[in-house]
């Protein structure tokens, strides 16, 4: 019976907690592409990119609180500095629409030339973002560093696996459903967000409508700006801030978004923790749970790991697959232009 | 108009290249120059894909860096001992998941629909993965374990390397035929993300299986198709011919192995361009361009729209295939950490859109452009902030901040282009006809 309880308490510590806050990290990532792509109707290359961009000002002003002295006490300095980021990202975003992108809507551009443009702008903001912070990992998380600690645990259970909760995963959990909760209400109940969500059922009729597009698309970057600029902070929190890192997480944000449906809301959260609890679970060595559950004193002779970290790009990419050939349109209805 | 502009644009494009020669060394020239030709065959390959038929490939650097493992497999000495040790294992092992995988796709459709399909396809796939790994992973382990230091891979089949070439391109195809199998047919963007995803796992597959490719430890001294520098300052009919020159026998060494290579990739190029020409003026070409500017009126001509895009998806996969094989070999050395996307992918990307997608001529300016602009970019700006911070002292924060930050003007640079291009000349430099 405690052994059960040990191999619970070692899967819950190395996958069930850290695949929750990457899958929130990833939902809130996806949340942005499909956004995009309701709205304006491309697939945003760049957005890995805003991410990197809102988190290196949310980095770069909370390594000023800190210097004045500023912080939140338990809480990470971060949490201060978001709004800054979000502003940050917000008028990088607008002014790329002003220059880039608005061009492109009035001659009516097909949607593969705007992915094209994407990656451009992709390429000028990752030059931007080098020549400001460089390319090195930097940690920004301050604060206290653990709710619960591995020796905690084993002290108040008395069982001998340690479960370990850092601050970072319960807070990217909680702005996560405060993101999300705000996002909802805004698309459900306000005006705005509902000519948005028309605007996105249906152009034509949107428009005759009397809703603005330009307005439409202005709050839509906005919106983007934050969901893109809390999911680089809450993932920099978490793990660390390096732009290259944030490239990367293109092809799982992609993935969350197309597995989810592209252009459903729901769907990108869905998506999101799909991704993120596969690539954990497969990824993930299950020696010590195994060596729990199996017989007394019996322990496996590998790691029991499906698959080597490495390859987590492989397990995205796989689910993509999978749920492309049998479920064209992802798990909730996405669209098809 | 294009026919005229393009001999203008290819002088100006040597004017550059011999300008380098000029003002920086030969050497440096030479340099641009082969790197130019294999950055302009990959572009032949994405234009294909995407200017003959309007394909989104943005996996660019798996099928290059496919070539590149091709040079190894092929040219490198196979290592008896790790043969002996696990190779036999490591090929069933793999005919093992091969056969387990078929298996599931054919049984897919033969199992009748009132059995659960589903539960009966996941077992089986689940036996034939642990039955794989344990086959695999003694095997791997016992490779690795050969001389780690030196070797500890397979080695490959020790075959002449311009050869290489020839399977790099194949080895790219055949990925090429499974991911268009998979994702052609479906929305473009899926298209787009599934190679994008293909392009990870291969550099992850690369970096990570030391047994086929050393993985981080790289593979050196490949065998080049070209004599070495040193054999040739050792030979008296080389060095009577530099003196002949008045020439320094070193420098004259690496320029003229580099102009052999030059030679070789040149001849490659003009293959390729001379085969898609015929192939752009052919019916085959026309009914190319016919899909691609109205799938669904070529489909009611009675095309086959989605074989004629695997068709060209694998093509177009095969040509990227053969560029980094020649890459590797002119590096002389596979270093799996090096394939970057930015660099290979979206890099190739703008240098069709900036030299003109659907036009060959376009492809191959841009490549060689896009590559000059990518290597001098930064002695160029380093050059500038010297000029403009000539009064400052040498450590004055200004000078070193802006220095360090030279590097980063690259992607600035590339990104820049791309959006003014596609605003102002959204057809490239030569546009298709």
């Amino acid at each position: 019976m405690v052994d059960i309880l040990n191999a619970l308490v070692a899967f819950t510590n190395f996958v069930i907690i850290p695949a929750s806050a990457y899958g929130a990290q990833l939902a809130i990532g996806a949340l942005g592409v499909t956004l995009i792509y309701g709205i304006l109707r491309f697939s945003n290359f760049a957005h890995g990119e805003t991410m990197a961009f809102g988190t290196m000002v949310v980095l770069l002003v909370t390594g000023l609180f800190q210097s004045w002295g500023i912080s939140l006490g338990p809480l990470p300095t971060a949490l201060l500095a978001l709004p800054f980021g979000i502003l940050g990202a917000s008028a990088l975003v607008l002014f790329t629409d002003r220059t880039v992108y608005k061009f492109y809507r009035r001659v009516k551009a097909a949607p593969v030339m705007l992915v094209i443009v994407s990656m451009g702008v992709m390429f000028m903001m990752n030059g931007i973002i080098r020549m400001i912070v460089g390319t090195d990992d930097r940690r920004f998380a301050d604060g206290e560093r653990f709710i619960i600690r591995a020796r905690d645990f084993k002290e108040m259970t008395g069982l001998s696996e340690g479960l370990a909760l850092r601050t970072t995963q319960v807070l990217t959990i909680v702005v996560a459903i405060a993101t999300v909760a705000l996002l909802f209400w805004f698309l459900n109940k306000t005006r705005t967000g509902k000519s948005m969500r028309a605007y996105s059922d249906n152009e034509d009729l949107a428009l005759l409508s009397g809703i603005n597009p330009e307005r439409v698309v202005m709050i839509t970057w906005l919106v983007v700006a934050a969901l893109a600029t809390v999911a680089g902070t809450l993932y920099g929190l978490d793990k660390s801030f390096k732009p290259f890192v944030y490239m990367q997480l293109l092809l799982p944000i992609f993935a969350s978004a197309i597995v989810g449906g592209l252009g459903s809301p729901i769907g990108a959260i869905a998506g999101g923790f799909v991704i993120a609890f596969s690539e954990v679970t497969i990824t993930y060595a299950f020696k010590k749970v195994v060596t729990y559950l199996g017989p007394e004193g019996w322990r496996p002779d590998g790691l029991v790991q499906l698959l080597s970290t490495d390859y987590k790009f492989a397990v995205s990419f796989a689910i993509l697959i999978i749920v492309l050939l049998f479920k064209p349109t992802g798990l909730f209805k996405g669209k098809s232009v | 108009m294009t026919m005229s502009r393009t001999p203008i644009y290819f002088a100006i494009m040597a004017c550059l290249i011999i300008g380098v020669g000029i003002f920086e060394s030969w050497n440096n020239a030479l340099f641009i120059l082969n790197f130019g030709l294999i950055s302009a065959i990959m572009a032949l390959g994405v234009n294909l894909q995407w200017g003959y038929a309007g394909l989104f490939n943005v996996g660019v650097v798996g099928f290059v860096a496919l070539g590149g493992l091709s040079v190894v497999l092929t040219s490198v000495s196979p290592v008896g001992e790790a043969w002996a040790a696990g190779g036999m294992r490591i090929l069933i092992s793999l005919l093992l998941a091969v056969g387990f995988i078929a298996g599931a796709i054919i049984g897919w459709s033969r199992i009748p629909k009132n059995l659960p399909r589903g539960l009966i396809t996941a077992v089986w796939l689940i036996i034939g993965f642990f039955s794989f790994r344990a086959l695999f992973d003694p095997a791997v382990a016992a490779i690795e374990a050969v001389n780690p230091a030196q070797t500890g891979f397979l080695g490959g089949l020790g075959l002449p390397v311009l050869l290489a070439w020839a399977v790099g391109g194949l080895m790219a195809a055949g990925v090429g035929w499974l991911i268009g199998k998979t994702a052609l047919g479906l929305r473009s963007d899926y298209l787009a993300i599934a190679t994008l995803g293909i392009g990870e796992i291969i550099i992850a597959v690369l970096k990570n299986e030391d047994w086929l490719s050393r993985g981080v430890k790289n593979v050196n001294g490949l065998p080049r198709p070209v004599p070495y520098e040193i054999d040739l300052q050792q030979s008296e009919t080389f060095v009577g011919w530099m003196e002949r020159l008045g020439a320094d026998p070193v420098t004259g060494s690496t320029i003229f192995v580099k102009l052999l290579y030059a030679v070789l990739f040149l001849s490659v190029i003009i293959l390729i361009v001379t085969l898609m020409q015929l192939a752009l003026n052919s019916p085959w070409g026309r009914m190319m361009r016919a899909i691609r500017d109205n799938e669904t009126a070529a489909e009611a001509m009675g095309k086959d729209v989605t074989a004629r895009h695997l068709q060209i998806f694998v093509l177009g996969a095969a040509i990227c295939g053969i560029a980094g094989a020649m890459m590797t070999t002119l590096d002389g050395q596979l270093t799996p950490a090096s394939y970057q996307p930015l660099r290979f992918t979206f890099l190739v990307w703008v240098m069709v859109i900036v030299g003109g997608s659907g036009n060959n001529w376009g492809a191959v300016l841009g490549g060689m452009f896009i590559w000059f602009l990518w290597v001098e970019v930064e002695p160029i700006s380093i050059f500038l902030v010297n000029t403009l911070t000539a009064g400052m002292d040498a450590t004055h924060p200004i000078r070193e901040g802006l220095l360090d930050r030279v590097a980063y003007l690259r992607p600035l640079t590339m990104g820049l282009i791309l959006l003014l291009v596609l605003r102002f000349s959204p057809h490239g430099l030569l546009p298709e006809k």
